[in-house]
């Protein structure tokens, strides 16, 4: 059935369908819609039998997930930037005891500065972390990722995270196609746990492994990895096959067939990035664009698969490496090792910076004449960053930089003297 | 038929407690008792933990017919009962993080809960969470107190050695004054545990107002068990706090384990007592008040407070502290 509903309202439609019988929340911007409606729906008994737990912390909410799971209970949590890095430590853990917990990152940026917008830093800081990471598009994607999720993680026993633009996805409103009950539970079986706490049965779990066997631990969740990477295509196949559209699989090409340059990115500034190529297109540049959707793990031969035909590479990302650059670039890079290839990393959009079509074209466009500075911040203003290099050149004690900053450009007003 | 014997401690100088009558044995002296926490783990000679936790677990799983599951912190009781492939335990047992065993023990009864309503079954499956004092009273505390507020159908038992024993006896917040640790050390103008700082856990436990608190130490087993017992009695949040000495931070014999934790109650210093809904309800009374050097004096963790160097004022600060116990809890057996 067709909704036009806020995309954070998508989700918590299709995380009910997917029935969980335990949620646990702590409120964190720009997750919080999520977590409310299904908070209503556990409490107005539409969801049931679920238990909606409001915990203390994101630590806390990621513990109480990892007790649920662990007691065979099919388990879902949200959370964004610093809730994340709270939950860290925990977040480990759950992939480590292959615990399927399925938990939406509604992408957001990390302070200092503290900064409420968009951009991906949050979930990359957990790129290594074991959980897979699947990058939503549209909110017809974060929907129907979400149901996919469940799937992938208990098929596997692996947790599962559904990344998808803080904001820009989860506060926009769009028609979405809503999947019934009956559809998403002829292709969702209830959660079938692979090891489970039961008195009939006792098991120990989460035990202390020395230096004899921690290694082969370590290998068998990489190999899991691995599986998940023909698992993911498989299950976004069959899920096409029922619900008649194709949202999921590993990366998504757009016009790359005889593309000379192509731009790699994750996310919903990938409409941006097609409207961009589209003009482009249209003006006679041979330009693609390869969405990524499954960052982890990262299809490394589709990517090569993908990119090597062309003369140049852009990838643009809303997250930085600080010491190096591009937090994707890397794996690209690593994907793309012994072809001889131009590489660009963009950095973009970081805290919510707009993307403008126009600044793409611009950037693509000094990129396909190899002029483009092969680590860029897209519309950064040097002015005012040059500013304050030289204050902090001249003075010992140059001031809270974002302050500063904000003085240079006149968002504040400076001291009256 | 046994004469029945009266004893002043029943199931501590009564070797199996044999001789007591069926219903006042401990659960140890049962061929039935479920071995949860099994031999062969790695605990030190002496552990008031290892002993402290058989007891308490043991208990819990006749309390509930062994429907019994168990989340652990990280520390000495996770460290030595499950080196990988081995595990003491033989109950459903999970270790997670330092931090989260309350928020653990939350996710699991939460998943008994609906599990239950979705197979129309009883939901008799019961949960404790544990931990020592570093993982209840600092770093795990957090997710202890949000799992009392929630009143979560969690017992969570601490086992109490006052300090970091598996890190290599670093100072908690549940560490005594004067107390000497490898980051309060015996040196200096103040040496040890300064005066004035800690948490009294069991006392926030109260101030929580949840079902049920208490307080016990592995000298009265019997004890012990019939408050786990009564804490499994009783559905929501519960709170027991074990006091567990250990030989190798306290620097006491192996064979003074249950000595120590008897004068640490007979002192005053670490009052035994129940408390319901935030009210105090039942304390186990003193004869006669123990002087607390008669404590201190068989631990080299307090060495630095006697002889010709020592410290006379730390003494009568810590002796203070447990006439104001005995004065708060009422320890002190009202004359008939």
């Amino acid at each position: 059935m067709r909704k036009q509903v806020e995309g954070s309202a998508a989700v918590a439609e299709a995380v009910a369908l997917a029935r969980p019988e335990v949620i646990c929340a702590y409120p964190i911007s720009p997750q919080t819609h999520i977590v409310e409606g299904l908070g209503e729906r556990v409490k107005s008994g539409s969801l049931t039998p679920c238990e909606f737990i409001n915990v203390e912390s994101e630590f806390a909410a990621m513990s109480v997930a990892i007790g649920s799971s662990a007691a065979g209970a099919r388990t879902y949590t949200a959370t964004a930037s610093q809730g994340l890095l709270f939950m860290a430590e925990a977040v480990y853990n759950a992939s480590g005891l292959g615990l399927p917990i399925v938990m939406t990152v509604a992408n957001r940026a990390i302070g200092a500065p503290i900064n409420i917008w968009n951009d991906h830093s949050d979930s990359m800081s957990q790129r290594d972390c074991g959980w897979l990471q699947l990058f939503a598009e549209t909110n017809q994607e974060a929907l129907d990722l979400h149901i996919q999720a469940f799937k992938i993680a208990e098929e596997l026993s692996m947790p599962v995270m559904v990344c998808m633009d803080g904001f820009i996805l989860t506060h926009a409103y769009e028609g979405v196609d809503m999947p019934t009950q009956a559809e998403v539970d002829a292709f969702l079986p209830p959660y079938e746990p692979r090891q489970v706490l039961d008195p009939a049965e006792p098991v120990s779990i989460g035990a202390m492994v020395g230096p004899e066997a921690f290694m082969e631990v370590r290998y068998l969740a990489h190999a899991k990895q691995t599986m998940a990477l023909e698992r993911i295509p498989q299950i976004a196949a069959e899920f096409k096959q029922r619900f008649g559209r194709d949202s999921g699989g590993l990366v998504r090409p757009y016009r790359t067939e005889d593309a000379e340059t192509i731009v790699v990115a994750l996310g919903s500034v990938l409409g941006t990035i097609q409207d961009a190529v589209d003009e482009m297109r249209a003006a006679g540049v041979k330009i693609g664009v390869l969405g990524i959707q499954s960052f982890r793990p990262f299809p490394l031969a589709a990517v090569r698969a993908a990119l090597q035909g062309a003369k140049r590479v852009v990838v643009l990302e809303k997250s930085f490496s600080v010491g190096l650059g591009g937090v994707v670039s890397t794996d690209v890079r690593l994907a793309l090792s012994g072809l001889q290839l131009h590489g660009y990393t963009v950095v973009a959009g970081l805290g919510g910076r707009a993307i403008s079509k126009a600044s793409l074209v611009r950037t693509f466009t000094e990129a396909t004449s190899d002029s483009l500075q092969s680590l860029t911040f897209m519309d950064l203003d040097w002015r005012i960053v040059n500013r304050q290099l030289e204050r902090e050149a001249a003075t010992r004690r140059s001031g809270p930089i974002a302050e500063n900053l904000l003085r240079d450009v006149g968002s504040i007003a400076s001291k009256v003297t | 038929m046994t004469t029945p014997i009266k004893f002043y401690q029943t199931g501590t100088f009564t070797v199996g407690n044999r001789l007591l009558t069926p219903e006042q044995r401990s659960v140890q002296s049962s061929e039935e008792r479920s071995n949860a926490l099994n031999s062969g783990h790695r605990a030190c000679q002496g552990c008031g933990e290892a002993l402290g936790a058989r007891y308490v677990v043991d208990a819990a799983m006749r309390a509930t017919h062994n429907q019994l599951i168990a989340a652990n912190a990280t520390g000495c009781l996770e460290v030595f009962s499950t080196p990988y492939p081995e595990t003491s335990w033989q109950l459903p047992w999970i270790h997670s993080l330092f931090g989260n065993a309350a928020a653990v023990g939350t996710g699991i009864a939460a998943a008994l809960k609906v599990k239950a309503q979705k197979n129309g079954t009883a939901n008799n499956v019961r949960v404790i969470a544990q931990g020592g004092d570093g993982g209840t009273t600092d770093i795990g505390f957090g997710c202890l107190s949000g799992m009392f507020e929630r009143n979560d159908d969690v017992l969570y038992i601490c086992y109490d050695n006052e300090a970091y024993m598996n890190t290599g006896v670093q100072r908690s917040s549940a560490t005594p004054m004067g107390a000497r640790t490898a980051t309060t050390m015996a040196v200096g103008a103040h040496p040890g545990a300064p005066a004035g700082q800690g948490k009294n856990l069991p006392q926030i436990a109260m101030a929580h107002e949840i079902p049920y608190v208490a307080t016990a130490t592995v000298a009265d087993l019997r004890d012990l068990e019939a408050k786990v017992e009564k804490a499994m009695s009783i559905r929501g949040a519960r709170y027991l706090h074990v006091l567990v000495p250990c030989p190798l931070g306290w620097g006491s014999a192996s064979h003074d384990t249950i000595k120590l934790a008897r004068l640490a109650r007979e002192t005053g210093l670490f009052p035994v007592f129940e408390a319901e809904h935030g009210e105090v309800t039942a304390v186990t009374q003193l004869r006669h008040p123990v002087p607390v050097q008669e404590y201190l004096k068989l631990q080299k963790r307090f060495a630095h407070l006697f002889g010709p160097k020592g410290d006379a004022q730390m003494l009568a600060r810590i002796q203070a502290d447990a006439d104001r116990n005995i004065r708060r809890f009422k320890l002190l057996e009202q004359e008939a």
